[in-house]
């Protein structure tokens, strides 16, 4: 009796747990705040975890956490795309376009996808080998296809789509498609970056770029194949974006870009690069659509939705910066 | 020597802004109309005087996304404090720049204390002080300001829009505080290398403390303007203003890492934007096409920038 299996065990499974929360601290501080707020508000409201609302929360914000998976991948090379909400947009109608258009349902959701992977190449060709930050040239970027969309579309409403088209209205088992997009990209992407050799590049890159050029890594390849990546993601992003509804605003929508790129951050995702997984900016884009479900549950004016993501954004920032300093 | 100047970024930019003005009044005779030129003046204004303060952020190597917030929730502070809690206009209008100004210093604290990137710092307070907006004003609007307030926004003084005045005003006092002032040689000093202006004795938390304070304040001033130009207070007032000043920054030529960067500079971006915008404009082109232009002169300006400087060096 002196030695149970489980008495056996403890020391082990305490050091195991402590090195995950380690690694993945900014991502258990995001599970346990969305956790906290689904019980504090379900108590409250029980409507709240209702199948419908969870359903709403869950596919509702999927298309950003689709997105926010290459948004984390640049921001850990160091850059930033502040273009992703305008590409979106874009994207979104060029889907529509085509399918009123009477193309078959899979070019209507490929081609989108290329444009995004054409478009984020060009960027990142600008970025890394013409040397022009990232920022800058992304800012180019929103102009020319914020005017380029409204000039095209004139405004106006995409409506009529096919019923086929709407792949984000497809449902299996009962749960919207989104949801599956979203769990399976994010669990891709994140075993891809841990494990493969271009995936884990992008913490090499990100950590420091002139260590990695001596192991063999090309730092501007790089760069223009993750932009491509990013691209692809937009892509499928948008596509769930623009068959949510039966209709297409064929507009730009606004500050898209800020939540993705919040969701990144808040998900843990160091902004000098280096550091950060998927998993935390998918939890993220969950956690968004929790705390502005949660406003509507608890009969809060909507209006102070965004003064809430502003102070749950310095928080956990501030959060990690103190945490950093610990360490150090 | 003198190719030192030819290939300034600021000699490349005043080529293009003698250019666009030369095409614009060929496109439209209605350009080069005195009455045109000073309603441009009007417009550009509220971007001008956060562009001012932008400068300054950059080339400290910092960024500044929360002003197009801070206008918003100046803006609403204004109305409120005036038609809510019925202070007198004048006295509301120092109250707005001064929260403004604390909004900026906040930014300020936040940076300096928890060494957050400004980028990801001022991401924050962007939704938080435009949240504060729309939470305070729940999407009401103010209006029915007294005449003589207007005399800011849509007045003239001498012929010349009063907000043109108080702009030119501002740009000549940046200049010479950029120019040739100590303050300004540690804005440089801070942007080129933040270590080395600490060992060498600078005040840089100070000074970033004072930069983004005057951010802050800057936005809210434009806010005033603002809303005595359209004489209306909303909570949406200044989205994405702060894109069109860094990008007007960025277009004359400061470098985003810091270090670098002039107010005739900023001033030529911001004079540049407004002609091509109100050329095509009036050429034809729709309002949305124009800023494709814009989108594509900013970035094959600072590309054909790089080029240029990368062979000399």
């Amino acid at each position: 009796m002196s030695h149970s299996p489980s008495q056996a065990l403890r020391p082990m499974s305490s050091s195991a747990l402590l090195k995950f929360i380690r690694a993945y601290g900014q991502e258990t501080a995001v599970l346990l705040s969305l956790l906290v707020i689904v019980v504090v508000v379900s108590l409250i409201n029980p409507n709240y975890l209702g199948p419908a609302n969870i359903n709403n929360m869950v596919a509702g914000n999927a298309y950003i956490a689709v997105a926010a998976i290459g948004m984390t991948m640049i921001i850990l090379l160091g850059h930033i795309d502040v273009a992703i909400g305008a590409l979106i947009g874009v994207l979104a109608s060029i889907a529509g376009t085509l399918a009123v258009s009477g193309y078959p349902v899979w070019v209507c959701w490929l081609v989108p996808v290329l444009v995004g992977v054409f478009i984020e190449a060009v960027v990142g060709v600008l970025v890394a080998y013409a040397r022009i930050p990232a920022i800058v040239v992304t800012l180019g970027v929103v102009s020319i296809l914020k005017g380029g969309l409204i000039t095209v579309t004139q405004g106006v409403w995409i409506s009529n789509l096919p019923p086929e088209f709407l792949i984000a209205q497809f449902r299996l088992f009962g749960i919207p498609s989104p949801v599956y997009f979203m769990i399976l990209l994010t669990i891709a992407a994140g075993v891809w970056m841990r494990y493969a050799p271009f995936g884990r590049a992008i913490y090499a890159v990100g950590g420091n770029v002139e260590a990695a050029r001596t192991v063999g890594i090309r730092p501007e390849r790089l760069t223009v194949g993750v932009f491509a990546l990013h691209g692809m993601f937009a892509g499928i992003a948008a596509v769930l974006f623009g068959t949510q509804l039966q209709v297409i605003q064929s507009t730009v929508p606004n500050n898209l870009e800020l939540t993705i790129i919040t969701a990144s951050v808040i998900g843990g995702v160091s902004i000098i690069g280096g550091r950060g997984t998927v998993y935390g900016s998918t939890l993220a884009a969950i956690f968004f659509s929790a705390v502005s479900s949660a406003l509507v549950f608890l009969n809060i004016s909507a209006y102070w939705l965004r003064a809430v993501l502003g102070v749950l954004i310095l928080a956990t920032v501030l959060a990690d910066a103190m945490r950093r300093r610990q360490i150090h | 020597m003198l190719s030192r100047y030819v290939f300034r970024h600021e000699t490349i930019l005043a080529l293009l802004l003698v250019l666009a003005l030369a095409l614009s009044a060929n496109l439209s005779d209605r350009f080069f109309t005195v009455d045109n030129l000073l309603n441009q003046g009007r417009m550009l204004t509220e971007v001008g005087i956060i562009a001012i303060a932008m400068t300054f952020v950059i080339i400290t190597g910092g960024i500044d996304l929360s002003v197009g917030s801070i206008l918003g929730l100046s803006a609403i502070t204004l109305g409120v404090v005036w038609k809510t809690l019925g202070v007198p206009l004048p006295l509301a209008m120092v109250v707005a720049v001064l929260a403004g100004a604390v909004c900026g210093a906040v930014n300020g604290v936040i940076i300096i204390k928890s060494r957050m990137p400004p980028m990801i710092a001022t991401l924050g307070t962007l939704a938080l002080y435009r949240g504060l907006a729309e939470g305070i004003s729940q999407a009401r609007s103010v209006r029915g300001y007294p005449e003589w307030f207007f005399v800011l926004g849509q007045g003239e003084f001498f012929g010349v829009p009063t907000q043109l005045w108080v702009f030119g005003l501002l740009v000549v006092v940046a200049a010479i505080i950029l120019g040739y002032m100590t303050f300004g040689r540690v804005t440089y000093a801070v942007g080129a290398n933040e270590t080395a202006a600490r060992f060498s004795g600078m005040n840089v938390d100070r000074a970033k403390l004072l930069i983004y304070t005057a951010s802050g304040s800057m936005a809210a001033l434009a806010a005033v303007i603002f809303v005595s130009r359209v004489s209306t207070t909303r909570s949406d007032m200044g989205m994405g203003i702060e894109m069109d000043a860094i990008s007007a920054v960025v277009l004359g030529g400061t470098s985003i890492f810091g270090g670098r960067g002039t107010m005739i500079g900023t001033l030529l971006g911001i004079l540049l934007i407004q002609t091509m915008k109100n050329g095509l404009t009036l050429a034809g082109v729709k309002g949305d096409g124009t800023i494709i232009v814009i989108g594509s002169i900013l970035i094959l300006t600072i590309l054909i920038s790089n080029l240029v400087n990368r062979k000399r060096d």
